[in-house]
C-alpha cells in the first residue's frame, strides 16, 4: 500500500460525502441558522452583562469563536447517526469489502467532516463582521482558524462514530447525542471564561477538547486576540485526541457489519 | 455428510484445476446460535455457483465470512488462495460483493458511485475514465450517468451496484439474492449480466437465492443449505436426477431436509416492500 494510494482512497470517501452536499446544498442553510440565532440572540442579551468576558474584551468578540466552535461540535457529534443509516441502507458494505484501509475509511470520514465544517465558518465569519466584531482576516490567522474548525470537526464527528458503534441503532444515538453535547459544552470556555467556574468545573474544562479548540479559536479569530493555554499546545491537545479517535474508530468501525 | 453429487461432470475436472473458494469445515456462532455450521466446500474459477435455502438458512452469514465482513467462529475459508481471517486485505484485492442490501449511493450519480469505486480499488488514474465509461455501457447506464441514484429504478440500481463492484475486475464476485424485489424483466436482465461477467471476466459468481427457479437456469452447481449446513453439492440436473424423474429442485430440497422452502419473515417482508418502493 503506497502513500498515495492511501490519500487517494481517503479523499475518495471525503470526495464523496462533498458531492452530495454539492447535490443537496440545504443542509448547510440549515446547518448556518442555529448559530447565527446564538450570535444575535443570545449573544446581544448577554453583553449587557458585565464580567463575563475578560479584560476589555466585548462579549460578542468574547463569545464568537466559542459559537462557532460549538456548532462545529453541534453537527459534528450526530455525524455518527449517519453511519447508522450508511449501515442499515447497506453503503457501509460497499466501503467495508473494499481493499481500503479501515483507518482510511475513518480518516476520509473525518476529512469530509472537517470540510463540511468550514461552511459553518464562513457563516460565523460574515455574520460576527456585521455585528461589528473585531475579526482578524489575517492570511496566517485565517489559515490556522481554519486548521482549528476542521480538527474540531474532524474529533468530535469520530468520536461520534465511536459511539455509533458501540449504540448501532438511531433511536439509541438520539438520546445519547443530546446528552453528549451539553455538558462537552457547558463545560468549557465557549460562552463564559474559565475563571467564573468552580474548582470543580475548571477540572473538567481543563480536559475537555472543546476548551483546547476555542482557546486557538480565540487567539486567531480576533484582532489581538490571545490564548491561554498557548496556540502550540492547543493545537497539540486536538491532534492528540483526534488521532486517537481516529485510531479507537478503525478498530470498531468494521464491527458494525457484524 | 455432504454428497458431491458433481463428480460425474465435466466441470469437476476443470474444479480441480483451479479451486478460488475453499472452506473446511467452516462455522459461525452467535451466542448459542450457530449460524453456519461445519461448511465445506470447493468452488472453481467461472463457476457461477448457488447457495440456495430458505430465510435464515445461513446463507448471508456464509457470504459475509468469504467477503471478509465476519470472522470465522473456527474453521477457515481461503478465498483466492488467501485466508479470510489473516489476509482480509489480500482477499478484499480480489472479489467483488454486490450485498443484498442498498450499495449504491442514491445522493450521487451513477458516475460519481462509479468513480468512488475506481478510487477506492485504486485502479490505474490513465484507465479510470475509460472504465467507468465502459461498465456504463455495458450496464445499459451511459444515458443516465448524471442522475441521481434515487431517481433509477430497482433494475437500474442493480445494474448500477453490479458494475461498481465489478469495476475492479474480481475473481470471485460474490451476489447476495440478485434478483430480490425484481421484476422478470429485471431478473433476466441480471442472470444475463452474471453469465457474461462470468465469461468477460472468467470470474467465479456466487450467488444466494431461495429461488429454486432461479437456481436451475442460472447455476452451474449449487450447494443446498438449511439450517446452517450444506446437505447437498451438484449440478441443478444431478441433483434433480438423484430424486427422481420430473423432480423440481423444490422436491430435491424437500427431500433433503424434510420441509418445503417458505418465503416469509420480517426481514424478507421488509426486503421484498423496500424493494417494490424503489420501483415506484
Amino acid at each position: 500500500m503506497s502513500i498515495s494510494g492511501y490519500f487517494t482512497q481517503v479523499f475518495a470517501v471525503a470526495d464523496a460525502e462533498a458531492r452530495k452536499l454539492w447535490h443537496d446544498p440545504w443542509e448547510l442553510v440549515s446547518r448556518a441558522t442555529q448559530p447565527v440565532l446564538w450570535l444575535v440572540l443570545f449573544g446581544e442579551v448577554m453583553a449587557q452583562v458585565r464580567g463575563l468576558s475578560p479584560g476589555s474584551v466585548p462579549y460578542l468578540d468574547f463569545l464568537a469563536p466559542g459559537i462557532l466552535a460549538q456548532s462545529v461540535l453541534f453537527v459534528a457529534i450526530f455525524y455518527g447517526i449517519a453511519a447508522i443509516w450508511e449501515r442499515d441502507l447497506g453503503v457501509l458494505h460497499r466501503y467495508l469489502v473494499s481493499p481500503a484501509p479501515r483507518s482510511a475509511l475513518v480518516s476520509g470520514k473525518a476529512l469530509s467532516s472537517g470540510t463540511r465544517a468550514l461552511s459553518q465558518a464562513i457563516v460565523i465569519y460574515v455574520c460576527a463582521a456585521l455585528m461589528g466584531v473585531d475579526l482578524s482576516f489575517a492570511p496566517a490567522d485565517i489559515v490556522c482558524a481554519v486548521l482549528f474548525i476542521a480538527l474540531g470537526a474532524a474529533m468530535f464527528s469520530t468520536f461520534s462514530l465511536i459511539i455509533a458503534c458501540i449504540v448501532r441503532t438511531r433511536e439509541r444515538f438520539m438520546g445519547i447525542g443530546q446528552v453528549l453535547t451539553m455538558p462537552i459544552f457547558f463545560a468549557s470556555n465557549a460562552i463564559y471564561p474559565i475563571d467564573l467556574m468552580p474548582h470543580w468545573l475548571k477540572t473538567v474544562s481543563s480536559i475537555n477538547p472543546l476548551t483546547y479548540e476555542v482557546d486557538g479559536l480565540r487567539a486567531v479569530m480576533l484582532v489581538g486576540g490571545r490564548s491561554s493555554y498557548g496556540l502550540g499546545s492547543d493545537f497539540a491537545a486536538l491532534a492528540i485526541v483526534c488521532v486517537l479517535m481516529i485510531a479507537i474508530a478503525t478498530r470498531m468501525y468494521p464491527r458494525m457489519t457484524r | 455428510m455432504t454428497d458431491d453429487l458433481s463428480d460425474q461432470n465435466s466441470a469437476s475436472s476443470q474444479l480441480l484445476q483451479a479451486v478460488v473458494v475453499e472452506t473446511v469445515a467452516l462455522t459461525r456462532r452467535f451466542g448459542d446460535f450457530t449460524a453456519v455450521d461445519g461448511v465445506s466446500l470447493r468452488i472453481g474459477a467461472a463457476e457461477i455457483y448457488g447457495l440456495i435455502g430458505p430465510n435464515g438458512a445461513g446463507k448471508s452469514t456464509l457470504i459475509k465470512m468469504l467477503t471478509t465482513m465476519l470472522p470465522p467462529t473456527s474453521g477457515r475459508a481461503l478465498v483466492a488462495g488467501f485466508d479470510v481471517a489473516k489476509q482480509a486485505a489480500e482477499v478484499r484485492r480480489r472479489i467483488g460483493y454486490v450485498p443484498q442490501l442498498l450499495s449504491a449511493d442514491g445522493e450521487l450519480t451513477g458516475y460519481e458511485n462509479l468513480l468512488l469505486s475506481a478510487r477506492l480499488y485504486l485502479l490505474p488514474v490513465a484507465e479510470r475514465e475509460q472504465r467507468i465509461a465502459d461498465a456504463l455501457a455495458m450496464m445499459g447506464l451511459s444515458d443516465v450517468r448524471d442522475r441521481l441514484v434515487r431517481n433509477y429504478s430497482g433494475g437500474m440500481i442493480r445494474r448500477l451496484e453490479i458494475a461498481q463492484s465489478t469495476l475492479h475486475r474480481p475473481a470471485i464476485i460474490f451476489m447476495d439474492e440478485p434478483t430480490e424485489g425484481l421484476d422478470p424483466v429485471g431478473r433476466h436482465a441480471v442472470w444475463n449480466h452474471i453469465r457474461d461477467l462470468r465469461s468477460r471476466l472468467g470470474a467465479a459468481v456466487i450467488v444466494t437465492t431461495h429461488y429454486m427457479d432461479e437456481a436451475d437456469v442460472l447455476c452451474d452447481r449449487i450447494a443446498l443449505i438449511d439450517r446452517g449446513r450444506v446437505r447437498a453439492v451438484g449440478t441443478p440436473a444431478a441433483l434433480k436426477a438423484g430424486v427422481g424423474p420430473n423432480a423440481t429442485l423444490d422436491d430435491v430440497f424437500e427431500k433433503l431436509t424434510g420441509a418445503a422452502i417458505e418465503d416469509g419473515g420480517y426481514s424478507a417482508v421488509r426486503q421484498e416492500r423496500r424493494a417494490a418502493r424503489e420501483h415506484t
